[in-house]
């Protein structure tokens, strides 16, 4: 089977986050970026599928120059090879123009399965993986805490807030996963030795017939018009329990109007 | 007054979700509100007209109930071309995203998520980074095509008396790819949604063990709230994954937040930090909990809650 792994990286969400000052996108030259977490179940499940059942796994990103070392760490974890679209004018790219792009890279790339994360921890938009199978015309599988491979038949268990879906599909297909689904393997020494020479594609968007003004800041479909830090909450009171700790946190509840 | 499209959430099970009712009166300073929901709407359309819907239209039918959001995308797609309305607002859950995906690609049109306010000239209100930092945004391809995050704002009635409307939606085959092949309810009896709830009571690993978690579902149902759980809570397997509050689980903003054995940490905080008041019971009086708790409790949950219990049964 061949499957594309989405690969998104993202300002690593332990640290302190912002947006940059000049044009409202969000700050990753100063930040520590990582692989997008949810990504990693993605390519912890594209690797188990290939070990079943054949096959090569392509990690695909559109990002800057600096998300090299995000693809590097994700070929360490056992993929073949991977895709990078890279070009200045993508800067500030909407969720919208993103998906243009993606599914543009992904034309090139004749997958069978396409895995992603079910959001990235930036955006938290969730919204990549359906926009991906509406530009393509292919079967989404979204949020899936469980993934069957029947041959060409999908069948995942969707998380829901009640519980779960099954649903099914036919290859070619979108699947999102959480974190649910798997746990992701650590690099190896020799994967990481052997990342450093798997083929890394590098793509423009003239590559993909995708005109600059069509994405970046120039063709988003939306404008951050303000972004103020949100004030930092501040300690109340504390108290340490003396035998009576339960009491005094309920007669707290209660000058609130809690109980 | 143009009409302003609400995509409803709502089961037969738990009825119209309280995230509906706080679009619907978002919906109201936009325009005239209109209510679009999937399969039977005759046990929603009163509580929808309760909250100013003027219309409900209505999509049902197997094409449209049996696959995975695509044809509910083209149902609103069509009817956005058709009715012209000033905006169009879904729900912040994963099938309200995801409906606004497709719709947004479908019209070559913006989206913006997670809004926790929408003014009358379309800019929404994102809280964005954990609850670190607050984003104006505005659409500026087509219509706002806004999600809204639940707990945003108070439901406020505003009675009207809904015309009903049924839609024939010409579904695709490209929309019937997916098939959704059965639909399973997880036990979790009276409690209210946690992303819905306005008091949510977690549990983290201090918790110690699944068995245990009883001390915190007994707070929670003493207060009429959720129960949530913190990842570490999660992965050692005390409560499932659905309740697991934090970066990579819900987003929950209630009145009250109750933290019991949770250090803290920030992705747990950002699942949590914009509640209205927050209280915290931990053992270590430097867990960075406390840097946030409006009260907190040093010492051990397993004599403060059970206390703290006795005490609210002794006041009802
Ligand atoms: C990418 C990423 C995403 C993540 N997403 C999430 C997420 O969505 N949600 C989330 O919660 N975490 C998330 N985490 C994990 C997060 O970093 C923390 O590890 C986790 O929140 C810790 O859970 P905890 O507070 O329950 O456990 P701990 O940090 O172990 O804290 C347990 C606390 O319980 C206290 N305690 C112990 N016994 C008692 C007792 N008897 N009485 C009172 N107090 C007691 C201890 O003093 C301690 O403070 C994520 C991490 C990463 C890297
Ligand atoms: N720029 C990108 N490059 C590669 N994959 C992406 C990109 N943006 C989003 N994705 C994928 O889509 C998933 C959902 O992202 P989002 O819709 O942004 O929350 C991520 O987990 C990635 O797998």
């Amino acid at each position: 089977m061949n499957i594309v792994v989405l690969v998104k990286q993202v300002p690593d969400s332990g640290a302190e986050r912002t947006l940059s000052a000049s044009d409202n996108t969000v700050e990753r030259a100063s930040a520590n970026n990582v692989i997008n977490e949810m990504d990693e179940y993605a390519i912890e499940e594209a690797l188990k599928i290939k070990e079943a059942h054949g096959g090569e796994v392509t990690i695909l990103t559109m990002g800057p120059a600096g998300a090299t070392e995000s693809i590097r760490k994700a070929l360490s974890m056992g993929p073949d090879k991977a895709v990078h679209v890279q070009d200045d004018a993508l800067h500030g790219s909407c969720a919208v123009a993103t998906s243009k792009v993606l599914a543009a890279a992904l034309g090139t790339l004749n997958a069978d399965l396409i895995i992603a994360g079910a959001e990235s921890t930036d955006g938290r938009v969730q919204v990549m993986p359906h926009m991906l199978a509406e530009r393509l015309g292919i079967a989404a599988l979204t949020g899936a805490r469980k993934l069957t491979v029947d041959g060409s038949t999908l069948t995942v268990e969707r998380q829901t807030d009640e519980g779960y879906e099954v649903v099914t599909a036919s290859t070619p297909a979108v699947v999102s996963v959480w974190d649910t689904i798997n746990e992701p393997r650590y690099p190896s020494f020799k994967g990481i030795m052997a990342a450093k020479k798997k083929p890394v594609q590098a793509l423009a968007l003239s590559d993909l017939g995708i005109a600059a003004d069509e994405v970046g800041t120039a063709g988003a479909t939306s404008a951050v018009v303000d972004f103020s830090p949100r004030p930092p909450r501040s300690a109340g009171t504390k108290i340490t329990d003396e035998g009576d700790g339960g009491s005094q946190l309920v007669a707290y509840l209660a000058t609130e109007k809690f109980v | 007054m143009a009409e302003v499209l609400v995509v409803v959430e709502a089961s037969q099970a738990a009825g119209v979700k309280k995230v509906t009712l706080e679009m619907l009166t978002i919906a109201r300073t936009l325009g005239s509100p209109s209510a679009v929901v999937f399969g039977d709407a005759a046990a929603f359309t009163d509580k929808l007209g309760e909250y100013g819907a003027e219309k409900v239209y209505v999509a049902a039918g197997s094409d449209v109930e049996d696959y995975l959001v695509a044809p509910k995308a083209t149902a609103v797609a069509e009817l956005v071309k058709s009715a012209q309305p000033a905006a169009v607002l879904l729900a912040s859950t994963q099938e309200g995203k995801e409906i606004a995906g497709r719709l947004a690609v479908k019209l070559d049109n913006g989206l913006l998520t997670d809004a926790v306010d929408v003014a009358a000239d379309g800019t929404a209100t994102q809280v964005v980074f954990a609850g670190s930092g607050i984003v104006k945004s505005k659409v500026t391809r087509g219509l706002p095509i806004v999600t809204i995050r639940p707990n945003s704002t108070t439901p406020t009635p505003q009675p009207a008396t809904p015309t009903v409307e049924q839609l024939t939606v010409t579904v695709a085959d490209s929309d019937k790819l997916t098939r959704v092949v059965e639909r399973v309810a997880e036990q979790k009896g009276s409690r209210p949604e946690l992303t819905e709830a306005s008091i949510v009571v977690s549990g983290g690993r201090g918790v110690a063990s699944a068995d245990n978690f009883k001390l915190v579902e007994e707070l929670a149902d003493l207060l009429g709230g959720a129960v949530g759980a913190s990842r570490a809570a999660v992965d050692s397997g005390f409560y499932p994954h659905q309740f697991q509050v934090g970066q990579t689980g819900k987003t929950v903003s209630p009145q009250l937040y109750i933290a019991l054995g949770i250090s803290g940490a920030i992705q747990h905080r950002a699942g949590m930090q914009t509640s209205k008041t927050i209280i915290a019971v931990n053992k270590d009086a430097e867990a960075p909990i406390f840097e946030l708790a409006d009260y907190g409790v040093v010492g051990d949950l397993n004599k403060v809650v059970p206390q703290a219990a006795d005490e609210i049964r002794k006041r009802k």
